[in-house]
């Protein structure tokens, strides 16, 4: 509902320009008669700062002349000011100097020294700006961007004019078009002029215009090639030419295909990002879960621990070693699972051996563990979410089509999990511990009698499924809030995901999870989250009705007990 | 049928259980009615609201240490019944309330905010009490009886029950939570007015309904001591001990299972609608997966396998709970936490096996 | 949901042929591992079995799959002529007249031995009828029989739990006794027994023959010495050899398998 509405918005907003047009045509006349009238022997850069200067006039029509000039001259330099301007975080000092206030508020500095300035001690005002302004400041500000030097900033400003059409950028753009070198923005660049081009008196350019938006465009355009093959009230076709009517069908077509391959590579990525998540979550619990029987309902509370250990390493950082920063999470993860593993042996050797052969019991005692801990980060940290920030590398994403964005956090947590999950893989396969581990897991009786020492193994094991649980922490700060709660979120699913794999096999647990990630996120579309959920326990419910003991279980005379 | 009744207890228990009856029944209403307000012995109002939600939640106990403390079966899922019956006795009350909402009209206030123009299909019927009770009667029995005929069928137990039923909570919690589902969304169903007429901020319609709550509890609590004192019952510790056992000997253990899961939902359901009218509100946080574990440590707390025990350990925790959360709200949760871990690793028996430790008479029949 | 008490009285195994089980083509894997490979085996009508054979031979998966704890990947197992084991869950296998007793005791721990003889008693087990009926004199005295065949009168109201290992081999023993099946099998029954409760476990074991099949897997070679009639060996999930005691003894295969590895 939402979408349509903005997409309506959107349509009066674009007749309304097109009534505007001799209007502004009116306006850009006037506007270049009172640029003629400035003094043309000033050098550039003079011509820049008087320009910028000219952004703290009182007058409206003032500013929009200095505006209108900024873009002309096309320095990117004037670009800070103006987007402030934009923001409305522009504000001008009793001398008339422009300062530029920061997102948060606090700070500012001089828009044409770049000096900061402290800004209680100013008496700072703001100009004015009304919709017209911002009109012509959105036309500079594009301007700028459209001719700039970097072809991220022009691609950016060549999506904002295909979100907002403005008359005299696409102009601009057709200039443009030629020289420009970049794939990307020539793209866009298209599609811009597609748009304009199906309101054409021409047909042939309607044509082409269509052409081009069946085979670049997104489902943004959706609405503009509806309206070409809708019918009125009476039952008459909006427009008039069949030819045009085919074609824009076809167009429709062509679009609804790639959106729906596109939606599925999404589900597809955010299914899988939602699945190595659980992985990390489920894994330490499945492996303790497989070796004793037990389900350790304080499992969830070990991620919350291993977020917690990543949220004091950043702080660590910031207080001592601010330049190096960004790399905090590299100590972060040594120091995620060694906490939660300690944690994790703690309660093993005080609380859960003591319950072995009672699952029950365990599973209540380890609930009561998990209060305990929650009760503690509360305390200690507050009730509130902390902020654990992304470094710069994890911060944005790729764009693999048209509009989806796979961020980077995501794809660096998958190859996370690839390694973690291989690790343990090695390390219960190819160890010495591991073999230790398998033995146990399968016959804790006829282990110990051949001199191992289950207690031992149950102990490494417990501090190895509740570090790997820290890691799962760690992964999980880069991409959500980190809260006291934060283990609950996670832990019905994680259970699932033991549930449908089964116990003792480390693929039980890949399928498991990817299993249950995939589900979710191609469910959720067709169903809504929660429906989703719903449909994904009863999926649950129905294969383990087949498979009770996991679809991965291993089978034989000793898992039955 | 009588003589069969009379069995259940011995001459003492049963002169044990009419004391108590006698003190809940008679006694506490007095005081509150003939003993001036002034007076130490007065019962204030607000007790009977208070005591009637700690004795739903020792029906629930009941309930739950039917499955568990004898089936050895450790449901998570009870919040769910006893929503189930809240939710239908809440529907009952929030149609009573007719047109005195704060929109004034006919639908219940949060449709109205949520501009919808009909009752929902499945709101009909409400309007009458003797529709609602029988939805309390049979929809968590019946819901109990085909989630736990899946679930039993193919022998899904101990731990692996725990989650599914955990996450059959999970999902209805979820599913209760979205206002389109029709049950208030995120408030759920408050503001009551009246229950058959009578006004429920009314003190006697309060001492009322904790009068039938105490009836309610008391037979409920003669079937239960019915069902474990048979052959049955016996069968049902059987099957917590040696499952495979019992099936060698002859019984299709599912029918056992599905039997006492079905007869403790129903008992879980009926805690649930007398619940609502007393405390006034029923939300989908009861079917927090933390509320359903919480219902086992009181199992826990006064003895699993005993059914005093059961009905102990809801009084005592629910106490606790309530002068916690007035007093030391913060050390609520590391209470709570603690009982859980040193009940299991050094009281696993509660209460009632703690105490009966110096009693000989009961070492042949404690349960482990 | 009283339909398991309907075919109680299950006179309906046809052992004409003197065969009450057979067992065919039956094998189980675990992951690969082959429990029982094509194993063929049939019990006579009365007979009294003994099945020998080293550890991960098989043995219990052969009871687990004749009990119905466990489905075979192929192969039958039929109760007399029409049953057909293999397609029935442990209760009905039980109603057929099928008993059996683990390697490992299993009795009800929590119960008292008395409590554990009533709940194994050949009787109607619906759930309406253990909610409601109580104990006739005539279920009384089978279990009164019971007690005194296992020797544990004196302990009928004690917590089997408190029962020694032995004293619990027996109470196990006795619950199949009151069940009255046709064939018992019959899991290490002396393991763990003194001398002479041995003796008398095999004092036992020759009484039923005759009246009921049973089938004995023990690893004690004297037990099985004063017991057998005949002894099958399986090994690596099949039949090894089979025949009377002294044959089986002096075979080269069976030495082999017992002394080669």
């Amino acid at each position: 509902m939402k979408k349509d509405g903005t997409l309506h918005k959107y349509q009066r907003l674009k007749t309304n320009l097109k009534n505007r047009k001799p209007f502004l045509r009116f306006l850009g006349l006037f506007l270049f008669l009172a640029v003629g009238l400035f003094p043309l022997s000033l050098v550039e850069a003079n011509d820049l700062d008087s320009a910028l200067r000219g952004l703290g006039n009182k007058s409206r029509a003032k500013l929009k002349v200095a505006v209108k000039r900024l873009g002309d001259i096309g320095n990117p330099a004037a670009l800070p000011a103006l987007v402030a301007l934009k923001n409305k975080r522009l504000q001008v000092s009793e001398d008339g100097a422009l300062i530029i206030i920061d997102e948060s508020g606090d700070h500012g500095h001089d828009a044409l020294s770049g000096k900061q300035v402290d800004i209680k001690s100013l008496d700072l005002s703001k100009p004015r700006i009304n919709n017209s302004v911002r009109r012509v400041l959105s036309v500079a500000i594009g301007k700028i961007q459209l001719t700039s030097d970097d072809p991220e900033v022009r691609l950016g400003a060549a999506r904002e004019l295909l979100k907002r059409p403005s008359s005299d950028l696409v102009v601009l753009v057709e200039k443009s078009l030629n020289e420009e070198s970049d794939d990307k923005v020539r793209e866009i660049f298209f599609l811009v002029l597609a748009k304009e081009g199906l309101n054409s008196d021409d047909k042939e350019k309607r044509l082409q215009s269509l052409e081009v938006i069946a085979k670049y465009g997104n489902n943004d355009f959706k609405t503009d090639l509806e309206a070409l093959v809708d019918k009125n009230e009476k039952g008459e076709y909006l427009e008039n030419d069949p030819e045009i009517r085919k074609t824009a069908s076809k167009a429709i077509s062509s679009l609804e295909r790639r959106q729906f391959f596109i939606n599925q590579a999404a589900n597809f990525f955010y299914g899988l990002s939602l699945g190595s998540i659980l992985l990390l979550a489920a894994l330490g619990l499945a492996i303790t879960f497989g070796l004793m029987g037990v389900i350790n309902m304080a499992h969830g509370e070990m991620l919350m621990i291993g977020a917690y250990s990543t949220f004091v390493v950043q702080n660590i950082f910031k207080e001592y070693l601010p330049e190096f920063f960004d790399w905090y999470l590299i100590p972060a993860i040594p120091i995620a699972f060694t906490v939660s593993a300690v944690i994790g042996i703690i309660l093993e050797r005080t609380i859960i051996r003591h319950l072995y052969g009672r699952p029950l019991e365990t599973l209540l005692a380890t609930w009561g563990i998990s209060l305990v801990l929650i009760q503690s980060i509360r305390l200690i940290f507050g009730a509130q979410n902390v902020e654990v920030a992304n470094p710069y590398y994890l911060s944005g994403g790729v764009e693999v089509m048209n509009g989806v964005v796979f961020p980077y956090s995501r794809i660096v947590i998958i190859i996370f999990v690839v390694f973690v999950v291989a690790a343990v893989w090695a390390l219960l396969q190819k160890t010495s511990l591991g073999l230790q581990v398998r033995a146990v897991t399968q016959n804790r009786e006829m282990a110990s009698c051949m001199g191992i020492s289950t207690h031992k193994v149950d102990m490494y094991t417990f501090g190895l499924g509740s570090g790997v649980a820290g890691l799962g922490g760690l992964a999980l700060s880069q991409i959500g809030n980190v809260g006291p709660e934060l283990g609950q979120l996670y832990i019905v699913d994680s259970f699932m995901v033991v549930v449908l794999g089964g116990v003792g096999k480390i693929v039980g647990t890949v399928a498991g999870a990817l299993g249950l990630g995939f589900i979710n996120k191609f469910l959720e579309p067709v169903a809504g989250a929660v429906l989703g959920k719903i449909m994904v326990l009863v999926i649950v419910i129905v294969l383990i009705q087949k498979r009770p003991q996991g679809l991965f279980a291993l089978k034989g005379r000793m898992a039955d007990n | 049928m009588i003589k069969k009744i009379a069995t259940l207890h011995s001459f003492k228990g049963w002169i044990l259980t009419f004391i108590l009856l006698g003190i809940a029944l008679v006694l506490l209403p007095l005081l509150n009615l003939l003993v001036p307000e002034e007076s130490v012995l007065h019962v204030p109002d607000y007790i009977f609201s208070l005591l009637g939600k700690y004795l739903c939640y020792a029906l629930v106990a009941l309930a739950v240490d039917l499955i568990w403390g004898y089936t050895g079966i450790l449901s998570l899922g009870h919040g769910v019944f006893f929503s189930m019956g809240g939710y239908a006795m809440g529907m009952y009350l929030m149609r009573s309330i007719g047109k005195e909402g704060v929109y004034k009209s006919d639908l219940p206030d949060f449709m109205v905010f949520l501009d919808w123009k009909e009752l929902p299909w499945y709101w009909y019927g409400f309007d009458y009490f003797a529709f609602t009770l029988l939805v309390i009667l049979i929809l968590p029995g019946l819901f109990a009886f085909t989630f736990g005929y899946f679930a039993f069928r193919s022998r899904i137990k101990g731990v692996y029950f725990a989650i599914i039923t955990q996450a059959m909570t999970y999902a209805l919690m979820l599913l209760f939570f979205r206002n389109n589902t029709g049950f208030g969304g995120n408030n759920g169903l408050t503001d009551f007015k009246r229950i058959l007429g009578y006004s429920l901020h009314e003190p006697s319609t309060k001492v009322g309904l904790y009068i039938i709550t105490i009836i309610v509890l008391f037979l409920s609590y003669l079937l239960s001591r019915y069902v474990v004192r048979s052959k049955l019952g016996r069968i049902l510790t059987a099957i917590r001990d040696a499952e495979s056992r019992v099936m060698f000997s002859g019984y299709n253990t599912l029918h056992y299972k599905l039997f006492v899961w079905t007869l403790s939902a129903f008992l879980c359901g009926i805690a649930g609608a007398l619940y609502v009218p007393q405390v006034g509100i029923i939300n989908p946080s009861e079917m927090q997966p933390s509320n359903s574990i919480e219902m086992a440590i009181w199992v826990a707390v006064g003895g699993r396998g005993t059914l005093s025990g059961a009905l102990i350990g809801a009084g005592l925790v629910n106490g606790a709970k309530s002068w916690f959360t007035v007093a030391a709200p913060d050390y609520w949760l590391y209470f709570l936490g603690t009982l859980f871990i040193v009940l299991t690793l050094f009281f696993p028996k509660g209460l009632v096996g703690f105490f009966s430790r110096f009693s000989s008479k009961d070492k042949m029949r404690e349960p482990s | 949901m009283d339909s398991p008490g309907a075919h109680i009285k299950d006179d309906s195994i046809d052992a004409t042929h003197g065969c009450i089980l057979y067992i065919e083509g039956l094998t189980v894997s675990f992951d690969g591992f082959k429990a029982l490979n094509n194993l063929n085996l049939y019990i006579d009508d009365g007979e009294l079995r003994c099945i020998i054979g080293p550890n991960g031979a098989g043995k219990t998966t052969m009871m687990d799959v004749i009990t119905g704890k466990t489905r075979p990947d192929h192969g039958t197992v039929f109760f007399g002529q029409s049953h057909d084991l293999t397609k029935m869950t442990e209760y009905e296998i039980s109603h057929m007249g099928i008993g059996r007793k683990f390697q490992k005791p299993t009795v009800f721990l929590n119960h008292t031995v008395f409590e554990n003889l009533e709940l194994a008693l050949h009787a109607k087990k619906g759930v309406w009828q253990s909610l409601t009926r109580s104990l006739v004199g005539e279920q009384r005295d089978t279990i009164e029989e019971g007690l005194e065949t296992i020797g544990l009168k004196e302990q009928k109201n004690l917590r089997s739990a408190l029962l020694s290992h032995g004293q619990k081999q027996w109470l196990e023993i006795g619950m199949l006794l009151v069940q009255n099946p046709r064939l018992l099998l019959i899991d290490e029954p002396v393991a763990g027994m003194t001398h002479q409760e041995t003796e008398r476990t095999a004092e036992l074991l020759k009484s039923l023959a005759g009246k009921h099949s049973v089938v004995v897997v023990e690893h004690e070679m004297d037990f099985i010495r004063s017991i057998a009639n005949r002894v099958t060996v399986l090994h690596e999930g099949h039949v090894l050899a089979d025949g009377k005691m002294e044959e089986v003894q002096n075979d080269p295969k069976v030495i082999e398998v017992y002394l080669g590895s």
